[in-house]
């Protein structure tokens, strides 16, 4: 389809997409904004620097780079072999790798429950996985899990696989042939990949409120922290809490942007 | 000569990476089956273990079966708003050049980077009883967004945003402009042409956007936990009542409204994957 100036269906066509977007995704947005900043920048900063809330981020910042490390080593994995290799029930797996996406993360974070809560069928598993914050990065894991993957697929397909068998023939190792040819391939979609895993990480509430607990001090990530806040009626702490989280994501936002223009360079 | 048969067996090892490979393809399967196949197998054995007519009992019950509804029919709502609003966005941004396109365009992700429990809370502070825009809707039209079904569709419709958009257009960016112009030389108006011509196209991904968007809205909790009040028949969804069981230690009520919900969103993905490849390979044949 072409680009074209705008015609008169055209300017209204775009007021209307304008007013939708502007109700529906800018004006939250500015309600926050506005509410957090109520009484100057004080209360906020107050608010954001209180060592409890400090450490939740803190927890939350944690869990959200440990499970990138991981789904970033995994996927580059998983999506190699779901690429290159034929097996039995490869389709099925690979549909099923979205299904962190769509999956409640209450239901994830219940089937945790199930499997090593007090009467669960792994009670007896070596590591404490209900109501830690292990069992939070795992579920953390899980829960952005495809990203990379996703990202990383399309890539390989389109590459093909001459260039490694070449590499292979000439006499490179599997792991040079990894970092001379597949790497600088990948390397911009699992940049990519792994900053929507950031994004979806450090947000995740569901899952980790199941399995964690909320236990203040130990297994309450930032976002259980704005619930409790707002049950507490400590207004303060949620509104500014949120706001950072907010613009924690704005910020990653923009990094995406960034890379999608670089994403289609290369 | 022996040594150098042996010699060259090591090198053609070091250089052969089947087994690598194999140990490889292993690991990664084992993996997603650990991470994926296992729960799904988690909920189908906790659900069913009572047997189909407990399983059948516990969904049933009232507060159950009004909670698995209204999550099906809000998702259901937000997901055809979706489709219209999201192809219509779609449209504009691939069709007209304007002034801060980009900065719409790059806006659209939001959704995708803002924790949903932020997105709650965003919406409180808007439509809440006690704020000026949920205060004027309240006393002027009698309309209530917080605590009520209105703030689930909405929370949702936030969510939702991107999916639709983002299935749509790198379709219609590869539309045929010669089609549309042969319609239009025909004499076809300009609806008559986007009807007959670019919708047809455009559908298969329309719907896929939209399943895709109703699916992710089926188990939705971060944003619904806040905006809904969570009254039981009321405005309790599906995800918010598995969060009440468990948070209550009643872990086989949980279990049922579960299994449903999974269902649905599996059967509605693995659905969109299938139909999707078929078109696509319908297209090619075209």
């Amino acid at each position: 389809m072409k680009e074209r100036n705008l015609s008169l269906g055209g300017i209204l066509l775009l007021l209307v997409v304008l007013i939708y977007a502007g109700v529906l995704l800018l004006a939250p947005v500015a309600a926050l904004v506005s509410n957090t900043f109520k009484d100057g920048f004080e209360p906020f900063w107050k608010a954001i620097t209180d060592p409890e809330a400090l450490n939740t981020l803190w927890l939350s910042m944690r869990l959200a780079v440990l499970a990138s490390i991981f789904n970033a080593l995994l996927g580059v994995m998983v999506a190699w072999v779901l690429v290159r290799h034929n097996f039995f029930g490869k389709g099925l797996l690979n549909a099923l790798v979205d299904l962190p996406l769509v999956i409640s993360p209450v239901i994830v974070g219940y089937v945790m429950i199930v499997l090593f809560g007090r009467t669960g069928w792994l009670k007896d598993f070596p590591i404490k996985l209900a109501f830690s914050w292990e069992g939070m990065l795992v579920l953390t894991v899980f829960v952005s899990l495809p990203f990379v993957i996703r990202e990383i697929q399309p890539v390989l397909a389109g590459m093909g696989k001459e260039q490694e068998e070449a590499a292979y023939t000439l006499g490179a190792s599997p792991w040079g042939t990894f970092w001379r040819i597949v790497f600088p391939a990948i390397r911009h979609a699992l940049t990519y990949g792994i900053v929507l895993t950031l994004a979806r990480s450090l947000g995740e509430f569901g899952a980790v409120a199941v399995i964690g607990g909320g236990t203040q001090g130990s297994t309450e990530s930032a976002t259980i922290y704005i619930y409790r806040s707002l049950n507490d009626r400590n207004y303060a702490g949620a509104y500014s809490m949120a706001l950072l989280l907010g613009v924690i994501a704005i910020l990653i936002l923009i990094i995406m942007n960034n890379l999608r223009v670089h994403k289609r360079g290369g | 000569m022996a040594q150098a048969v042996a010699h060259r067996d090591s090198v053609s090892q070091t250089n052969n990476p089947q087994m690598l490979f194999w140990g490889l393809r292993s690991s990664v399967i084992i993996y997603l089956s650990v991470m994926i196949i296992m729960p799904l197998f988690v909920i189908g054995v906790e659900g069913l273990r009572e047997g189909i007519d407990a399983f059948w009992t516990s969904i049933t019950r009232p507060v159950a079966w009004s909670a698995i509804w209204l999550s099906v029919w809000t998702a259901g709502v937000m997901a055809v708003i979706n489709i219209i609003m999201g192809t219509t966005t779609a449209y504009v941004l691939v069709r007209y050049r304007f002034w801060g396109k980009n900065l719409l365009n790059s806006l659209i992700d939001l959704p995708f980077a803002i924790p949903t429990l932020v997105t709650g809370v965003m919406l409180t502070l808007l439509y809440g009883p006690q704020t000026s825009v949920g205060k004027f809707l309240n006393d002027e039209f009698g309309i209530k967004i917080l605590y009520s079904n209105l703030g689930i569709i909405l929370s949702l419709l936030f969510l939702g945003y991107p999916f639709v958009i983002r299935a749509v257009q790198p379709v219609m960016m590869k539309l045929d402009a010669s089609q549309q112009e042969a319609a239009h030389t025909l004499g076809a108006s300009q609806f008559t042409t986007f009807r007959r011509v670019i919708l047809p196209a455009l559908l298969p991904a329309m719907i896929t956007g939209g399943l895709l968007s109703f699916a992710r809205a089926l188990g939705e909790f971060g944003s619904i936990v806040i905006v809904s009040g969570n009254i039981p028949m009321k405005t309790q969804t599906a995800a918010v009542y598995v969060y009440a069981q468990v948070e209550g230690d009643k872990m086989a009520s949980a279990s049922g409204v579960s299994l449903v919900i999974l269902l649905i969103a599996l059967i509605t993905t693995l659905g969109v994957d299938f139909w999707y490849k078929r078109n696509k390979r319908v297209g090619k044949k075209l």
